[in-house]
């Protein structure tokens, strides 16, 4: 169904923090308006993965080609990479220095040097995107955590990347906020964003999930599509993790 | 009886207003050096803490030496050694330019550590989504990493800047004309101690609201994210 070459290619990744081996030999292809979901426990790799895919973090050896260029090539422009990628932390990471509008302008007015008028522009249409049009002016502190975490996607959406990377994007945040959140993500997959999601909300993996990604101790274990990986797992590892998430 | 006698010893008006204009100008030579002192020192200050940011080992470990030595150093050896010691060395500076280097060099090292401590007290997370939209390292830190950790920074910068600037006082001792120097050429001439009572005065008009300011920027600083 959908064979057009993949926007994000990770072959052979590898990374190592010290003498500890964190990634050891990934492969992980994403293709155009995909949703891939990546689970595994703690510890196993999942956010060091998300992170090489935009140099956040250097990767010790491997491939990572995004749209078909080689972003580990000497010589690439990392910063015009990054634009190309969005990323969404656990954490929000707003600036609290500057009100809503501000943390989306940022990089279009001082990376892309968007004049003021145009960047703001593009700002409201991103705010308006995850709902949050009328809280332009306000400080990330006057923000429930859902809201805050709408405004960093539309921090990345006001980029127009081509995929977004998202890293337990409602982990921190009141159960009762999580909807708000998961609700943008589904409406950005229906508008056919390609997306690599860390999290462990298993319901919205089913429900939007192409395909899921199952890590473990720095490798992929299994992959497949929600239902078989979910209901008839391979490995008795990802057996173990789907009970361990599915019990509380 | 004894009050009168107290109120003539150190409020003596006449001899107060007649050694005013020599307090009056040491109050703006004293303003004055304290301004060039607060600007030399902070912007000394701020770009050792960003040069730090870099972290390039061998930058890095010249700069915390200066930041260790200078705050360890008593600013009066500093002052006698720019004064005193140097001129030998054919290396000359007026009282003012020795006094002003020694407490810039002294407000640039505690500013630097400020100023790096704030720096570093900025989450990575900031770093991070900065850098996660494109902005460049230095774009990063403009934007989004300095403006927070200025603002970490203001109440005790405001502190140290104000200890610091007291310390004009010091160049009294080389000769600089500021306040406690007019006072005290004023008391060797007068041997009335209304002229140090004087002196005092002028530190508090000049002080008091330093100090102020610095109780409201204390509070007005004080911010939650
Ligand atoms: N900057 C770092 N320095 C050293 N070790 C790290 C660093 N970042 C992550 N790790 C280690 O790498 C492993 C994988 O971490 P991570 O990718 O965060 O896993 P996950 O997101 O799946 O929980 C963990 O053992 C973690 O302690
Ligand atoms: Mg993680």
């Amino acid at each position: 169904m959908n064979d057009r070459p993949p926007i994000l290619d990770v072959a052979e990744l590898r990374k190592s923090f010290g003498h500890l081996e964190v990634l050891k030999g990934v492969d992980l292809q994403v293709r155009p308006r995909e949703l891939v979901f990546i689970i595994g426990p703690s510890g196993s790799g999942k956010s060091t993965l998300l992170r090489c895919c935009n140099r956040l973090e250097e990767p010790t050896s491997g491939s990572i080609r995004v749209e078909g260029m080689d972003i580990m090539a000497p010589g690439v422009d990392i910063n015009l990479v990054r634009r190309r990628i969005g990323m969404v932390f656990q954490s929000f990471n707003l600036y609290p220095h500057l009100n809503v509008l501000g943390n989306v302008t940022l990089a279009l007015r001082k990376a892309l040097n968007k004049p003021r008028a145009e960047a703001e522009e593009a700002g409201m249409q991103a705010l308006a995107r995850v709902g949050l049009a009328n809280k332009a002016k306000a400080y990330p502190n006057e923000l429930s955590g859902g809201q805050q975490q709408r405004v960093a996607i539309a921090r990345a959406l006001a980029l127009e990347p081509t995929i977004m990377l998202f890293d337990e994007p409602t982990s921190a945040l009141d159960p009762e906020l999580v909807g708000s959140v998961l609700a943008v993500m589904r409406e950005m997959r229906e508008s056919g964003m390609t997306m690599v999601v860390v999290s462990h909300e298993m319901r919205f993996a089913r429900s939007a999930a192409d395909r899921v990604v199952f890590m473990d101790q720095g490798m992929i274990l299994e992959q497949g599509q929600p239902e078989k990986l979910f209901n008839a797992p391979d490995h008795a590892r990802l057996k173990q993790f789907i009970s361990s998430i599915e019990r509380h | 009886m004894q009050i009168a006698k107290l109120v003539d010893t150190f409020f003596d008006v006449q001899v107060m207003l007649q050694y005013l204009p020599k307090i009056v100008e040491g109050f703006f030579l004293t303003i004055q050096l304290a301004l060039a002192v607060v600007f030399a020192g902070i912007a000394c200050g701020l770009a050792l803490a960003l040069l730090r940011v870099a972290r390039v080992k061998a930058v890095n470990f010249f700069i915390v030496l200066f930041a260790d030595v200078l705050r360890a150093l008593p600013p009066l050896v500093l002052i006698f050694i720019f004064y005193f010691a140097l001129p030998p060395a054919g290396i000359r500076m007026s009282g003012f330019v020795a006094t002003w280097l020694a407490l810039a060099l002294g407000l640039a090292a505690f500013a630097e550590e400020i100023f790096w401590a704030a720096l570093l007290a900025v989450p990575k997370g900031q770093w991070e989504a900065a850098r996660s939209t494109g902005l460049d390292f230095v774009k990063a830190l403009r934007y989004v990493v300095l403006p927070q950790a200025v603002r970490i920074t203001v109440p005790p910068l405001t502190n140290r800047t104000i200890a610091v600037t007291k310390g004009t006082a010091l160049g009294a001792a080389v000769a600089v004309g500021e306040i406690l120097y007019q006072a005290q050429s004023a008391y060797t001439f007068s041997y009335n101690p209304s002229t140090l009572t004087l002196g005092a005065i002028a530190y508090l008009v000049l002080f008091v609201p330093v100090v102020w300011f610095g109780r409201w920027v204390e509070t007005r600083f004080a911010w939650k994210r």
